[in-house]
């Protein structure tokens, strides 16, 4: 299963472009937060982007904290995310390690399923759809449903 | 947020009273510029001066920002300290995107706070902070100590001014998150009027897109016309700094404050050779695939021991013309340095170039002397104009606070008034012709982007003024449109009325896709009403002597064609501006 990764987050402009693919096409949303993928200033503008998106750990933390179930482990890295099953608790939050889930004013959370829609629309081509092997924690299969959000 | 009125803040600093309300006028006045001028009328105190502290300083964005690419810009709008008159400016950065997911279309500010202050904005947070210790500093240090202050990075802008803001100086420029700018007229120093240092507006909100897949489906088509056309390939590539080649070989590049208009010399400062030597990479307002803006660096040493330290450094056509090519400086890096110097003051480049060649011209001709410059200036001296522009900034003596009032203010006082390189406000860099200076002149913001004045210079022979008039009305009016979007302009080409009606159409503003052309005529008018309703008298507009001096690719400036198109435009101006006449003769 192919996951999202940000091999060339060098060449980010900041536009943007991602996190508003991401809510709009994902989240049905208009946001810059309400994304699996967000693009914070590294310091301010002067020193470049860095994306706060998912690493696809495996096992994830945020999926052996959730309480539910609403969050799954997804097939070499990342989560399934199951909406309906999800009470808000934001203990997903605190487990990631590296601030990849956004949690919204009402509780919920946002994090990247790696369905990579969001790739198409940098113009950098800062972002990637890739099968990735890291060692132990490789990803083989190919053809496997990817973690879509479901509500 | 999609709704067929608009959510604005009211802040009175003076109170600190916050008031949000719903305001009818969607289907009239669109957003944008249309909305700037309409809160004007609401809130502006035409009778008074631009510094009362109930004179509002506005902030409006547009029906589709956010929603489609290059719908990135803010309007600005307040009443100008250069002319004591309306004036709008247009900013991009992530300000438009900010206010959106703030969920206000518009934020005005009135009053004056006590003590110098940053005013910050959330869609859950209004809160006005005492920042007085940040007041004397540049830019630079406001900017970074201001994103350790408060929350948001990446997803929110900062708004801020420097020290020529703080002195109110009519030249003072407001930044937005450091490489975009509400840049003239004075912006910069209406905050500074009302002791606010900064804006900050956290974009933390989020909205429903609309329903069904009609927005989503328009949303890639314009996104894919945006990236996958060579469309924008002029302001992805070389961005706009490509013209300094292109006026230059059609001699209409302005050059040691308009003495010339081509010089081999200006190689050393073309898009080329700032893409080849000085551009470090690109970034982009935030909703905006294109990415123009252009950063390039300037290392300095500044120990004998090989200790160096560099900066980065936003640069763009105008300011090359205005801190290069306008006063001789013919290297991209001598540029980047006076850019650097003015950015940190927060001077707005273009009229603080501008105004330094009229001073050195004067000097030369011993109309002024070192006793007021300070500095010996001289085309082509970086290193006294890095020191002059400081000078203009902070207001040194009594010849640099008259002279960041305006170049025609420091020529009413020292003479010099002929060469003094004002259309209405500093010239932009471009002199194409008779056409492209009036409409500077006369336009509603004095900017080349009014009305496409320049182009109309290029096109073949066998204009007639009656027709360049109907050209700069109708220009302006499809412009205006755009900036009540509020788009880019740089997106025109793509932005067709159609596509901007189906654009509206997709996110629910059918009404308003319905009746573009009248909506945009009212726009037009209601700007024009408020302009010519805090004095601006364009028949009184005059040309300086030094813009029929110049000869281009077409030969000596048409003086005749000159002013006749300037009365004649001036006559237009004051019909657009009286609406109810308007009204009258359409009905009758």
């Amino acid at each position: 299963m192919k996951i999202l990764i940000t091999p060339r987050m060098e060449r980010c402009i900041g536009c943007h472009s991602c996190s508003l693919a991401c809510a709009r096409l994902v989240h049905k949303s208009l946001s810059w937060d309400t994304a699996g993928i967000r693009i914070r200033s590294a310091g301010g503008l002067s020193t470049g982007f860095e994306a706060r998106t998912c690493l696809a750990c495996d096992p994830a933390p945020c999926v052996r904290v959730c309480p539910t179930g609403a969050y799954s482990q997804r097939k070499n890295g990342g989560v399934i995310a199951r909406k309906k099953l999800c009470i808000r608790c934001g203990d997903c939050v605190k487990a990631c390690p590296v601030d990849a889930i956004y949690l919204d004013a009402s509780g919920e959370p946002y994090v990247c399923i790696h369905c990579g829609k969001c790739v198409p629309y940098c113009p950098h081509d800062c972002l990637e759809h890739a099968e990735i092997s890291r060692g132990g924690f490789a990803a083989e299969k190919k053809g496997e449903e990817t973690g879509e959000a479901q509500s | 947020m999609i709704r067929d009125y608009f959510r604005v803040l009211l802040v009175n600093l003076s109170t600190g009273q916050r008031t949000i309300s719903d305001i009818d006028g969607r289907n009239t006045v669109a957003g944008g510029s249309g909305l700037a001028a309409m809160l004007f009328g609401k809130y502006g105190l035409p009778g008074k001066p631009w510094d009362d502290p109930g004179q509002p300083l506005i902030f409006a964005i547009g029906p589709l920002t956010g929603y489609f690419p290059l719908m990135s810009k803010t309007v600005c709008a307040f009443k100008s300290p250069y002319h004591d008159q309306y004036a709008e400016s247009h900013g991009g950065g992530r300000s438009a995107l900010s206010l959106r997911f703030a969920d206000f279309d518009a934020l005005v500010i009135i009053g004056r706070v006590k003590s110098p202050s940053a005013l910050i904005i959330g869609s859950r947070r209004i809160d006005l902070e005492d920042v007085h210790y940040l007041w004397g500093t540049d830019l630079q240090v406001a900017g970074r100590i201001l994103r350790r202050m408060f929350p948001g990075s990446g997803h929110r802008t900062i708004l801020r001014i420097g020290p020529a803001g703080e002195r109110q100086s009519p030249m003072a420029c407001i930044s937005v998150d450091t490489y975009r700018h509400f840049g003239r007229l004075g912006g910069g120093a209406v905050m500074g009027s009302k002791n606010l240092k900064a804006i900050m507006i956290h974009g933390d909100g989020s909205f429903p897109i609309p329903e069904g897949d009609e927005y989503v489906k328009l949303f890639e088509k314009v996104h894919t016309e945006m990236t996958d056309t060579d469309m924008m390939s002029k302001y992805h590539n070389l961005g706009t700094p490509g013209n300094v080649a292109i006026m230059n070989a059609i001699k209409a590049l302005p050059l040691r404050n308009l003495q010339a208009t081509t010089d081999q010399a200006t190689e050393g400062i073309t898009g080329e050779r700032f893409a080849d030597v000085a551009l470090l990479r690109n970034a982009a307002c935030s909703g905006c695939p294109v990415g123009c803006i252009h950063i390039g660096f300037v290392r300095e040493r500044f120990q004998k021991e090989n200790r160096y330290i560099y900066r980065q450094i936003s640069y763009d056509h105008e300011l090359i013309f205005a801190v290069g090519s306008m006063i001789g400086v013919m290297d991209c890096f001598e540029v980047l340095k006076l850019i650097d110097v003015a950015e940190k003051m927060g001077l707005d480049v273009m009229s603080a170039g501008v105004s330094l060649a009229w001073a050195t011209e004067a000097f030369s001709k011993g109309i002024i002397t070192e006793k007021e410059t300070l500095v010996p200036l001289a085309f082509g001296n970086g290193t006294s104009y890095q020191t002059a522009l400081h000078h203009l900034a902070i207001g040194t003596n009594e010849f640099y606070q008259v002279l960041s009032r305006g170049t025609m203010k420091a020529a009413e006082r020292y003479g010099g008034g002929d060469f003094a390189c004002v259309l209405g406000q500093e010239m932009a860099g471009y002199a194409t012709g008779e056409t492209f200076f009036v409409s500077q002149a006369l336009g509603l913001r004095h900017s080349h982007l009014d009305s496409a004045g320049y182009s109309y210079d290029q096109k073949p022979k066998g204009k007639t003024i009656e027709n360049a008039v109907k050209f700069l009305v109708q220009d302006e009016q499809g412009r205006v449109l755009l900036t009540s979007m509020v788009a880019c302009l740089f997106a025109r080409s793509v932005y067709t009325d159609e596509l901007l009606a189906n654009c509206l159409k997709s996110v629910g503003y059918g009404t308003l896709a319905e009746n573009m052309t009248q909506v945009s005529k009212e726009i037009q008018r209601l700007r024009w009403r408020m302009r010519v309703g805090t004095g601006f008298r364009p028949e009184l507009v005059s040309i300086p002597k030094r813009f029929t001096e110049i000869t281009t690719w077409k030969g000596q400036i048409d003086s005749v064609f000159l002013n006749g198109l300037k009365d004649q435009y001036a006559s237009a101006i004051l019909a657009l501006a009286a609406p109810e006449m308007n009204k009258l003769t359409e009905s009758g």
